[in-house]
């Protein structure tokens, strides 16, 4: 029920140009080899043959071609990289959505009631954002113990300050709009005023966010597996394959370079993506 | 001015309050920190004699306001495991991490701030997009791939350079480039929308129309002025480049505070991580004042506020 109607011309379908369409081509690749892991990988990605170890790409054993080698257990590096994608993705979109929730929750209460509330959470921002991420992420994974939920919860619990920045900013311009005043007159309580009036319309920031930290997110989950505090073997992650690789980096490079490359594919994806994103629902950041 | 850095001040006390507030509290969030600090079959005699040596079974509050109380006198206690103190060990490896974080951070400026200069300044040709390539590649790389990388091809495969170790030069490149590669994306990036924020201003204009060409103008002046926001990232990329070093120190078996990290989780000597985490985030928080005090000094806006 917007009382003032902005003349603004009609979003129309967004001009990708080549690079990003090849870009977003790749992506959907990897989401959708991901999401078919279990009917398109060739082997259990947990079945060792110990008469196969570390054998190079294109190795036939018994009749099995493992494409992309085979890793210190005889195992299908190519059905483990598969299975390894669904790992990444679902850790990197679940704790996105966790901190998504998170903190724009909090940037709009904050910039929505203003007063001790708002001193109250952007204070928290601020201590929050004082301690590198990874290492709080390191220590409270290490103190926890490894299991998914936990790391999806702690990596989406020490990301959200940026969310709540934005929002919160965004809530403070967004506010001041008479029709959220009108709406106000109408009755609509905070939450409803919230939730459909200031959220949809503070949206596109938050997306501009978001995927930053998707990128971010796929890169912490990977270096706290390669550490050994993310996802545990023999469960297959791009960093834990990789740390195990590592130790046979002259023998077999590819147990390494493969997860290696298909990180750097999906990160490299992500982050043009998201700055295509940005530029488009922000156009003055092209300039820039 | 003196306003400025008063307020500035009580910010970051208030920051490093936070810190130690939010790490007590993931220390506790196991339940019983005792269980962090003992090697993983001690029996349960030993763990009970130890909770309460360390007073881990007094109440919450008492245990928090001890806490406090210690670190204010900088004592960060013994390490159960190794029975020295807890600062003796992590002081040992500190002058490492040091090292490995000057060389990340020359990487980073020096080949960021070139970088972001020439993109802002070569617009809409091959060589920008060229180099928005590289700046993406450096932001999508993870540090331990290309750490890894770096080993297998000057390492194993060239033999250039030693794939781990300390001690000369030659040590310090890999890891140094490894580190200091995001960092580097991150100046690039910054040093371009800060010239070309100060491009689009009156000064450019009037430098123009006075004759001045372009190079020179960009020279004298924008880079000055563009300088000023990247003191403040400067100050950041110093905490993300200390962090990043928990990963990287461990691809280059580097004897820094990061390696010594991981180390004493795999040992379950926690009071040596909860230092490590303490020191660099407090650093972090010390860079970033300074930073703005810096700030405040070379911008004149600033200084004459008051």
């Amino acid at each position: 029920m917007a009382i003032i109607t902005f003349p603004l011309p009609r979003p129309r379908l967004p001009q990708m140009p080549l690079s990003v369409v090849l870009v977003a081509i790749l992506f959907v690749v990897i989401v959708v080899l991901a999401v078919l892991a279990p009917w398109i990988a060739p082997q259990d990605p947990n079945d060792q043959s110990l008469l196969a170890r570390l054998r190079p790409p294109g190795y036939t054993y018994r009749d099995v071609t493992y494409l992309l080698g085979t890793d210190d257990l005889g195992r299908d590096l190519l059905s483990r990289v598969l299975y390894g994608a669904r790992i990444s993705l679902a850790v990197s979109v679940l704790s996105v959505a966790v901190s998504t929730v998170v903190g724009v929750s909090l940037g709009m209460v904050a910039g929505w009631y203003r007063g001790w509330v708002e001193t109250l959470i952007m204070r928290a921002v601020d201590i929050m954002m004082s301690i590198p991420a990874i290492l709080l992420a390191v220590l409270t994974v290490a103190v926890l113990g490894p299991g998914f939920i936990k790391l999806v919860l702690v990596l989406g619990l020490t990301r959200w300050p940026r969310y709540t920045r934005v929002a919160f900013g965004q809530t403070l311009t967004v506010a001041g709009l008479p029709f959220i005043r009108a709406s106000e007159l109408a009755g609509a309580g905070a939450g409803r005023i919230l939730i459909h009036h200031i959220l949809p319309n503070i949206a596109g920031p938050i997306l501009i966010v978001a995927t930053a930290e998707f990128g971010l997110m796929i890169l912490f989950e990977s270096g706290l597996s390669f550490l050994g505090l993310g996802i545990q073997p023999p469960t297959p992650s791009w960093g834990s394959i990789m740390s195990v690789g590592r130790q046979y980096l002259e023998r077999a490079p590819w147990i390494v370079f493969v997860p290696g490359a298909c990180l750097f594919l999906l990160v490299f994806s992500v982050n043009v993506l998201g700055d295509w994103l940005r530029d488009w629902i922000d156009p003055r950041s092209r300039s820039r | 001015m003196l306003r400025y850095i008063v307020n500035r001040l009580l910010q970051a006390v208030i920051a490093i309050f936070g810190v130690l507030t939010i790490v007590f509290v993931v220390m506790h969030l196991s339940g019983d920190p005792t269980l962090l600090l003992v090697p993983q079959d001690a029996s349960a005699e030993v763990i009970a004699n130890l909770r309460r040596q360390l007073g881990f079974d007094r109440p919450i509050g008492v245990q928090y306001l001890d806490y406090l109380g210690d670190l204010l006198r900088l004592d960060f206690g013994t390490s159960v495991v190794q029975r020295v103190p807890v600062s003796q060990i992590v002081a040992a490896r500190v002058p490492y991490t040091i090292e490995l974080a000057a060389g990340a951070l020359a990487v980073a400026l020096g080949l960021g701030i070139p970088i972001g200069v020439v993109m802002a300044t070569r617009r809409g040709g091959w060589i920008e997009r060229g180099l928005t390539a590289v700046v993406v590649t450096g932001q999508s790389v993870p540090t331990f791939l290309s750490g890894i990388l770096l080993i297998a091809i000057f390492g194993v495969l060239l033999r250039w350079l030693p794939t781990s170790g300390t001690g000369s030069i030659s040590a310090l490149v890999m890891p140094s480039i490894a580190l200091g590669s995001v960092s580097m994306a991150t100046f690039a990036r910054m040093t371009r929308i800060a010239i070309l924020d100060e491009l689009g201003k009156d000064y450019v204009r009037a430098a123009t129309a006075r004759g001045m060409r372009m190079d020179q103008t960009i020279l004298r002046h924008v880079l000055r002025n563009a300088s000023i926001p990247l003191i403040t990232i400067t100050a950041l990329e110093i905490g993300n480049l200390l962090a990043g070093a928990v990963i990287i120190e461990t691809v280059f078996a580097w004897p820094g505070i990061g390696l010594l990290a991981i180390q004493s989780i795999q040992a379950r000597d926690f009071l040596v991580v909860q230092m490590i985490v303490l020191l660099i985030s407090v650093v972090y928080v010390l860079t970033s004042v300074l930073a703005d005090l810096i700030y405040g000094f070379v911008d004149p806006r600033i200084r004459l506020m008051r």
